[in-house]
C-alpha cells in the first residue's frame, strides 16, 4: 500500500485566508482532489488532497504559510447510496477512530475514495489489510 | 469631605479578599458610623436588589462596573432617582475619563468622587476628591509627595506630568521612602475652594512602565511572556491588547515548525495558555492563535501591551 498525503494549513478564521492558500495552488497548477475545513472559535486547519503533494507542500512553506504534511488513507467506496456505511462500519469495528475525513470522488456516480487521517495510520493499514477494501494508489492521482 | 454621614447606607462592590481596596473604605466606613453591605463585585441583579431592599445611599465600586451595573438598572426599567436612595458613589482602582464620570452621574442621578490609591501605600483613600471634583486632594500630613522625571528621576515644577513618588510619614511597621508609584499626573498647587490646604493631584493619566492593570491586579507582561515561552508549540512573537479593564487578549503566533496539522492540539495547547496565564496573574484571559508573520516585528524594544482603553 503506498501512502497518500494531506497537506494542513493552519488559518485564522478571517476572510481572504482560503483565498490566499487555494491561490497559490492555482498558480502552480495544482489541483485540489478533496479538501476540508476544520474551524474553532477564531482558527482552524484547512485540508487538501492535491495531484502534486510534494511540490505544493514545499511551495506553501516557501510562500511563508504554516504547513503539514499527514499521512492518509484512501479507502475506495461506491458512488452511491451506502457507500459511505459501508467503509465506516468496517473502520469502526477495527476500533479505528477518524481524525479527519474528507471524500475524493474518481469517477462521478461511480467510484469515490474517503480520505481519512487516523492516530496511528500504519496500525489502521494493518488492522485493515484483511479486509475487502480498496486503497487509493497515489499513482492514480499524480 | 463629600458628605458622607452617621446614616448613610455603603454598597461595597469592591473585591474583597487580597485586594486592599474593599477593606479601607469599609473600616473607614464603620468608624463614622455608616452602615456597610460588603456586596462585593459581581451578581449584578443582586447589587440592584441589595440597593433597593437596603436603600443603599452610597456606592464604591469600579468606573467600568458602574457603567454596567447603571446600564442593567435601565434596562430592567427602574429609575434610580424614583425607585433607589443612591446619593453618590466613590470610584476608583482604575484610570477613567471626565466623559465617564458625567456619563455615570447623569445614568444614576448621584455625584461620582475620584479616588486614588495603592496597595503599597495601605490601599485606597491616598488621595480623595473633595466636593468640587477638581483633583484629589492628597493627604500631606500622612503623605510626602514629589512628582519627578520617569526618565531622569529629578523632581520636576508642580503642574507638570510625571511620576507621583511617595514617602510615609506615619506608617511604623514598614515605612516607604520616596517609593515610586509609576502613575503619571501632576501636583495642583493653587488652593482649592473647599478651604484645604492639602495640595491635590490630577486623575491618574497613565502609567511610567509597562505594568497593566487588569480586574484591579497588577500585571507585568513579563509574566505573560514567561508562560507563553514554556508552553511548545508558540512562537517568539505575542501582543497583550487592552480593550476594556477587566478583560485582556493575548494574542500568539505559532510555531510553524511544530504544526501538526491537528486542530485538537492546537485547541488544547490555547486551553494550555488559558490556564497557565490565569494561574500565573489571577486573570482569565482570552487566546488568539495566529499564523506566523502576523504581528509586527518588533524593531529594538517590542511593543507587546496594545491598550486601546481610554482614559
Amino acid at each position: 500500500m503506498n501512502k497518500v498525503y494531506m497537506i494542513s494549513v493552519f488559518a485564522e478564521n478571517k476572510p481572504g485566508r482560503l483565498e490566499r492558500v487555494t491561490k497559490v495552488l492555482a498558480e502552480a497548477n495544482i489541483n485540489i482532489l478533496a479538501f476540508s475545513i476544520t474551524s474553532t472559535n477564531g482558527f482552524g486547519v484547512i485540508k487538501f488532497m492535491v495531484n502534486k503533494w510534494k511540490e505544493a507542500y514545499d511551495l506553501l512553506r516557501e510562500k511563508g504559510f504554516t504547513v503539514s504534511l499527514n499521512e492518509a488513507i484512501g479507502i475506495e467506496m461506491k458512488d452511491q447510496p451506502g457507500g459511505l456505511y459501508e467503509v465506516v462500519k468496517i473502520l469502526s469495528s477495527k476500533g479505528i477512530n477518524i481524525e479527519s475525513a474528507s471524500v475524493y470522488v474518481a469517477e462521478t456516480r461511480k467510484r469515490a475514495y474517503l480520505i481519512v487521517e487516523v492516530e496511528d495510520t500504519s496500525k489502521a493499514k494493518e488492522l485493515l489489510k484483511d479486509e475487502n477494501l480498496k486503497f487509493l494508489n497515489p499513482e492514480e492521482i499524480q | 469631605m463629600t458628605g458622607a454621614k452617621r446614616g448613610d447606607i455603603l454598597q461595597n462592590s469592591m473585591t474583597y479578599g487580597l485586594f486592599t481596596g474593599a477593606f479601607v473604605m469599609h473600616y473607614g466606613a464603620e468608624k463614622i458610623g455608616i452602615l456597610v453591605i460588603p456586596a462585593g463585585p459581581g451578581n449584578t441583579e443582586r447589587q440592584i436588589n441589595l440597593m433597593r431592599d437596603f436603600g443603599t445611599t452610597m456606592l464604591h465600586i469600579t468606573p467600568s462596573y458602574a457603567l454596567y451595573v447603571a446600564s442593567v438598572i435601565y434596562d430592567k426599567g427602574i429609575d434610580p432617582r424614583r425607585d433607589l436612595k443612591l446619593k453618590r458613589a466613590y470610584l476608583g482602582a482604575e484610570p477613567y475619563s471626565e466623559e465617564t464620570r458625567k456619563k455615570i452621574e447623569d445614568m444614576l442621578g448621584i455625584d461620582i468622587y475620584n479616588c486614588y490609591g495603592l496597595t503599597e501605600m495601605n490601599g485606597p483613600g491616598v488621595g480623595f476628591e473633595c466636593k468640587y471634583k477638581e483633583g484629589l486632594h492628597i493627604w500631606e500630613d500622612n503623605f510626602l509627595m514629589e512628582v519627578i522625571n520617569p526618565e531622569t528621576g529629578e523632581p520636576i515644577p508642580d503642574g507638570e506630568i510625571g511620576e507621583l513618588v511617595l514617602t510615609t510619614l506615619n506608617r511604623e511597621a514598614m515605612p516607604l521612602i520616596r517609593y515610586r508609584t509609576r502613575d503619571l499626573t501632576k501636583i495642583i498647587s493653587e488652593p482649592c475652594k473647599c478651604g484645604r490646604t492639602h495640595r491635590r493631584i490630577s486623575r491618574i493619566l497613565g502609567r511610567s512602565d509597562d505594568m497593566f492593570i487588569v480586574k484591579g491586579v497588577n500585571i507585568f507582561p513579563q509574566q505573560i511572556e514567561q508562560v507563553l515561552m514554556s508552553i511548545k508549540g508558540v512562537a517568539q512573537n505575542y501582543q497583550i491588547v487592552l480593550e476594556s479593564y477587566d478583560e485582556m487578549t493575548v494574542k500568539v503566533e505559532i510555531d510553524r515548525e511544530l504544526f501538526d496539522g491537528k486542530i485538537e492540539r492546537l485547541i488544547r495547547m490555547k486551553d494550555e495558555i488559558v490556564d497557565k496565564i490565569r494561574s500565573a496573574t489571577m486573570v482569565k484571559p482570552k487566546v488568539e492563535l495566529l499564523e506566523p508573520g502576523t504581528l509586527p516585528i518588533s524593531e529594538g524594544k517590542a511593543k507587546r501591551v496594545i491598550d486601546n482603553r481610554t482614559i
